[in-house]
């Protein structure tokens, strides 16, 4: 087996540069690269285009790179969890392109799956779709418009999961799957993080996510914090 | 006049056996615990799950395990994880059988607004613009008027779209109305104590009355 293990998070990194774009996977902080955002903080990289669901909150995920202002443009759906966010962004400091969820995975997807364009009909009709080329398509029986979307290309790819062996491969934890499958098979350079790194022969071939394939580098992550954004609980019945 | 659980109450009359239905955050959230016993509904979260459970008793919140909300949840026998980009090939494909999420705004030919305010910070879409313009049914929940007591039901949106002609039904605090395919928001039921002349004077869009209009049964 090829190995893609490296030895530690400041090898992972070691050739990230200013400038590059970075897909970074995990929707709210469920499934954040904790690890990779820590080194990337610690190692003061700048100038990045970050494509991710989220923007992290304050204090925690990709809010600890806006903190340090290393985030030059952000590529998200949903942003409204960040105070420091929302005074860069009113300040002129920071760049956003606001994405459908559903485009935002797609895009990412399409780049693994070696496709450079989707069509889709999110945004049809609003200031998404301002400048974007449209095609009426037959699909299923009814016609409707869509819109060209292309796929992402990114310098790399920050992925967590859960269980990796040194192939590469991939298994994730429940919803902390979310963007980290198709932003693994999307990078161009994969580096993902994972709870527990193991040799190959001990995931069992039929329960793999992401073939190690689409990993370039793997090794396995230190001090999970994994915090909760919105603690809700039920009262058991007594 | 009704509640905010009161609106997802009525709501709930409309999800039907095996369906599979995406809930919004706020009102349509609420419908998940009106859901009539004795049919089965599985709750899709585009996040990436099928099969959406309660919230967790304290103690057993597990930081893997949140709904698009971001909420800690549960999952229920025969509940599935998958890729967010699936997730939304499973709403493109309509595989997903009801979508039920509040607006800012309804237009009298289907068009929503509901996830920006010129001049306010910007959160986002999220997963709306793509529900909106694939699901095949779609029921908005909202207050019939805003704040400033004027109508959220009119002849053309002025915030900016989420989509466009694609809503079917609206449950508000006062009523429940269709939207016609050639247009205008046709008044089916109203809630208990509400008149018809409420109604008419909280819709700016073109309504369309006829014949009797009942009472809401909840």
């Amino acid at each position: 087996m090829i190995n893609k293990s490296v030895k530690n998070v400041d090898e992972a990194i070691a050739d990230i540069k200013d400038g590059m774009t970075l897909m970074v996977g995990g929707f709210g902080l469920c499934g954040i690269p904790e690890n990779l955002i820590a080194a990337l903080v610690k190692k003061g990289i700048k100038n990045l285009t970050c494509i991710s669901n989220n923007a992290g909150v304050d204090d925690f995920g990709l809010g600890l790179l806006l903190q340090h202002k290393q985030i030059k443009k952000m590529i998200a759906s949903y942003v409204g969890e960040n105070a420091e966010f929302e005074r860069q962004l009113l300040n002129g400091e920071l760049e956003v392109e606001l994405v459908p969820q559903g485009t935002l995975a797609t895009r990412c997807l399409a780049s693994g799956y070696g496709m450079p364009a989707i069509f889709t009909p999110a945004g049809v009709g609003t200031e998404v779709a301002e400048g974007k080329e449209t095609r009426k398509f037959t699909f299923h029986g009814v016609e409707k418009e869509y819109l060209l979307e292309h796929a992402f290309e990114a310098d790399f790819a920050l992925v967590k999961a859960w269980k990796g062996d040194t192939a590469g491969n991939l298994v994730y934890n429940q919803t902390a799957l979310n963007f980290n499958h198709a932003m693994a098979i999307g990078g161009k350079i994969t580096i993902a993080e994972v709870e527990e790194l193991v040799e190959p022969g001990e995931l069992d071939p039929n329960f793999i996510h992401t073939p190690g394939i689409f990993v370039s580098r793997i090794f396995q992550g230190e001090k999970y914090e994994k915090r909760i954004e919105q603690r809700t609980v039920r009262k058991r019945d007594i | 006049m009704l509640d905010k659980n009161g609106i997802a109450k009525r709501i709930a009359k409309e999800v039907k056996d095996g369906y599979y239905v995406n809930l919004g955050i706020g009102i349509p959230t609420l419908v998940a615990n009106f859901i009539p016993k004795g049919i089965n509904v599985v709750l899709q979260s585009e996040n990436g799950l099928l099969g959406m459970g309660p919230f967790p008793f304290e103690g057993e919140e597990d930081p893997d395990l949140i709904n698009a909300g971001k909420q800690t949840i549960t999952t229920l026998p025969g509940s599935v994880f998958f890729d967010s980009a699936l997730s939304f090939g499973m709403i493109r494909a309509r595989k997903v059988n009801l979508t039920i999420l509040g607006a800012m705004e309804v237009a009298e030919n289907g068009d929503i607004a509901n996830w920006k305010i010129p001049g306010k910070m910007v959160k986002g879409m999220g997963g709306a613009m793509d529900l909106v313009a694939s699901a095949e049914n779609i029921i908005v929940a909202m207050q019939h008027v805003n704040k400033a007591g004027e109508s959220k039901l009119l002849p053309k949106c002025t915030l900016p779209l989420t989509g466009i002609k694609c809503v079917k039904k609206i449950v508000t605090e006062l009523a429940v109305l269709d939207i016609l395919p050639q247009g205008g928001f046709k008044l089916l039921e109203r809630a208990p104590g509400v008149s018809i002349d409420q109604i008419k004077n909280a819709t700016a869009g073109k309504l369309i009355i006829e014949g009797n209009i009942p009472e809401m049964e909840l």
